[in-house]
């Protein structure tokens, strides 16, 4: 049957580029890098060349980037390695409602510890008030977590206005951005932006999955939660996911380059809007949830009367993977708290589908998915 | 210190002519269940059942509990047949087992071996005797001898070859052995209810076989791929169990568009029972077992039940039917089907569960809302589409 993979926020698939580096890696370079041999040394290189080329992409130095073990991960260390490093400063942290569990988790934990949590809340597509933002900044306030691109409705949140807020006033609050869903489709730069740490993950660029990083600008301090022999500066004991890491570099290798002329990826946004336009077509009530100014690759979609997971199980017969919200919470029978959140109908959150595109998605397969999904809509509901 | 277990079947032992049947059939279901656990070796004797260890009792403990058939276990240590070695034992295992310390006790013997030098009464009183003196040492008097009502029974028993001790008594979950009942059929969904109705239904001894209604896409396949899971635990207990899975997606269409909304739960399960009751006729199942309990959600009205049971005329054994929820999970709890069953996939009842279903249908009306439903042709179609899957 014919496989159309539309669910790329939930994860990609590997390029072969990517399945290769990791098998030559495992078969021949098997060494420990912290080994003082020449076995070692071959694994170390690998490391060094991933991280440059992490770094390149968010114009920043090597040294600020630290290998973890995906996005969840990652924003865990930033999170909970500031609170914890910094709570003598003060104990307030700011997020957002509609960040991703990996991130409120985190942020709840704390809560639970004894921090103060301001949860901002997010309108109908899932963007702040920036003037929330301000107002909820105080002395207090040690840390803001924002995520780039909401995962489940593609809204983005201008980092660099947000960054410059923060900043202004309180130049000793660090602002941590959750860049899962972005990096490698849109333009990232902390430094500039004045984000001090982001969160990013292999598996969502094609690369392999277990293997992630974190952005950590010189000079900010982090609590380390995994000790042990020193790896990564110290900030993330464990021997390196080398196989892991080895597999980002081809898949680093095929992202575009991004400008501020360019900051946005223009072919996934060309495949979004026709899928859009395609949708217009279908003969039944059809709500796009997701902000029109949104990244290049979410689109939330509800078609109320339906049932998201129907639909989706109803497409997969076909070949066509989609997710209703996102993946994580996809197995739980909880409502998205985003589309909660954001205050959408409960009739519009059951019937809500998220398509998520890949570069490597082509128009043919956008035609057919259309096809497929019009004619199960019209046999089950 | 164990090495034996020692196990009791209280109910079969009265069967009569039909007791080695029975006896031969726990056997076999006790090898099935602790093929897993290690190496052990089965001894059959009148009324009980010994079950020769290496180690871990605990383990084999955990899983003979839930054995139906199995009335108690004591774990049992074995000496030689020296009534030195036999006292020195019986004071360690006492000392071992007497939890709390208790003020009376007794020595129970048995003795099959009648070449041993003593009778049974001279080595209770002897075995006594050792306890009474060596555990009373520093603390005068404490402990007597009460042979009408003991806190602490301790048994041994003089064996051909060695002398068993022990002292501890486990209950096991009673009921008679599965397979010395009949065939039932049993309609298993993801839920909760329906596994701890086919658990209690092996614990009285019948064999299982189960039908699962698919709606795919309705139903994901991982809701399947939990029923699987449901049935590989009921088989543990009962042994091998055919799981039929049954193609229900077309009909559930049917109903939708030929039927009123109100009455859809009430003719889906009168579909139901209609597949199971010919699966049972060509499957040669007596009954069909369903995890019903009254009142519980619409279709379980005695009026839904009723309107339900008129399509097949096989008896619907219901064994959940007067209890309440919470003792339905403290069940599946022990049994260990909850967590699976928790698992949050939509199973094809809560998909189509209208916003006002019909609680209390009448035969009549519901004749009338079927009458469009093309039901011989839905029933052999769905059965043409079914699996079976063999499990255990």
């Amino acid at each position: 049957m014919r496989e159309v993979y539309l669910d790329n926020s939930a994860t990609t698939r590997p390029l072969p580029e990517v399945v290769e580096a990791m098998v030559k890696t495992l078969q021949d370079n098997y060494g420990n890098p912290s080994s003082l041999h020449n076995k070692g040394l071959e694994a170390e290189k690998i490391l060094k060349e991933a991280r440059q080329k992490i770094a390149r992409r968010l114009a920043a130095s090597p040294e600020e980037i630290i290998f973890t073990s995906g996005g969840t991960e990652s924003n865990n260390l930033a999170i909970k390695g500031i609170a914890y490093q910094y709570q003598n400063r003060g104990r307030h942290l700011i997020t957002t409602e509609v960040e991703h569990p990996s991130v409120l988790e985190s942020f709840l934990a704390l809560e639970e510890e004894g921090f103060e949590v301001t949860f901002l809340k997010a309108d109908r597509y899932g963007r702040i008030s920036l003037e929330d933002l301000r107002e909820s900044i105080t002395p207090e306030t040690i840390l803001v977590s924002i995520m780039h691109v909401n995962n489940e409705l593609g809204t983005i949140h201008p980092l660099a206005d947000i960054g410059k807020i923060i900043k202004e006033r309180n130049p000793n609050t660090f602002f941590h951005s959750d860049c899962i869903q972005s990096f490698g489709k849109m333009l990232i730069q902390p430094a500039r932006n004045l984000v001090d740490l982001v969160s990013i993950s292999g598996h969502k660029i094609h690369g392999p999955k277990g293997i992630g990083a974190l952005y950590k600008r010189k000079g900010v301090e982090l609590r380390a939660l995994q000790t042990g022999g020193g790896q990564e500066n110290g900030y993330r004991c464990g021997t390196e996911n080398v196989p892991g890491i080895a597999g980002l570099i081809p898949a680093l290798d095929a992202l575009p380059d991004y400008t501020e002329q360019n900051p946005c990826n223009q072919e996934l946004d060309r495949l979004r809007k026709y899928f859009i336009k395609g949708l217009e077509k279908i003969d039944r009530k059809v709500i796009i949830n997701s902000p029109e100014d949104g990244a290049p690759h979410i689109l939330s979609v509800s078609f109320p009367g339906t049932r998201g997971e129907v639909l989706v199980h109803s497409l997969e017969a076909k070949g066509v993977f989609v997710s209703t919200g996102s993946a994580c919470h996809s197995k739980s029978r909880e409502k998205s708290h985003v589309l909660r959140s954001i205050g959408l109908p409960m009739e519009q959150i059951d019937g809500t589908i998220r398509v998520s595109f890949s570069t490597y998605n082509t128009i043919e397969e956008l035609d057919y998915a259309l096809e497929v999904l019009a004619e199960q809509l019209e046999i089950f509901f | 210190m164990y090495k034996a277990l020692l196990v009791r079947f209280g109910e079969i032992s009265l069967k009569g002519k039909n007791r080695s049947f029975f006896v031969n059939k726990l056997v076999e279901n006790i090898e099935n269940a602790l093929r897993e656990t290690g190496n052990f070796q089965i001894e059959k004797s009148y009324g009980r059942i010994y079950l020769y260890i290496e180690d871990n009792p605990e383990v084999y403990i955990e899983k003979l509990k839930l054995i139906p058939g199995i009335v108690s276990i004591s774990p049992v240590a074995i000496t030689e047949l020296d009534l030195e070695k036999i006292k020195e034992l019986a004071l360690e295992i006492f000392a071992y087992s007497a939890k709390e310390y208790p003020t009376s006790f007794k020595v129970e013997t048995s003795r099959p071996n009648k070449d041993f030098p003593l009778t049974s009464p001279e080595i209770s009183r002897e075995v006594g005797a050792h306890l009474l003196m060596n555990i009373n040492a520093g603390k005068p008097g404490r402990l007597t001898v009460d042979v009408h009502e003991p806190d602490h029974l301790l048994s041994l028993e003089i064996r051909k070859d060695k002398a068993l001790v022990y002292t501890e008594s486990i209950p096991g979950i009673g009921g008679l052995p599965v397979g010395t009942s009949g065939k039932g059929l049993l309609l298993l969904s993801g839920g909760i209810d329906s596994p701890v109705a086919g658990w209690l239904s092996l614990k009285r001894g019948m064999t299982l076989d189960a039908i699962y209604f698919h709606s795919f896409p309705y139903t994901s396949d991982r809701a399947k791929e939990k029923v699987l899971d449901l049935a590989r635990i009921l088989s543990k207990y009962g042994g091998k169990i055919n799981l039929f899975i049954n193609h229900f997606t077309d009909i559930q269409m049917e109903i939708r568009k030929k039927c009123p909304p109100k009455y859809t739960i009430t003719i889906m399960r009168r579909m139901m029972f209609r597949i199971a009751t010919e699966l049972a006729r060509k499957n040669k199942n007596l009954v069909l077992v369903t995890g019903e309990s009254i009142g519980q959600v619409a279709s379980q009205t005695l009026e839904s039940m009723h309107v339900i049971n008129e399509v097949t005329n096989l008896p619907v054994l219901r064994p959940l039917i007067s209890m309440d929820k919470t003792e339905i999970i403290q069940i599946a709890r022990m049994i260990g089907t909850y967590e699976t069953s928790i698992l949050p996939y939509e199973d094809c009842c809560t998909i189509f569960v209208p916003k006002h279903p019909v609680t209390r249908p009448t035969l009549k009306d519901t004749l009338e809302a079927e009458k469009d439903l093309e039901i011989e042709k839905l029933i052999a179609e769905s059965m043409e589409k079914s699996e079976t899957v063999i499990i255990g």
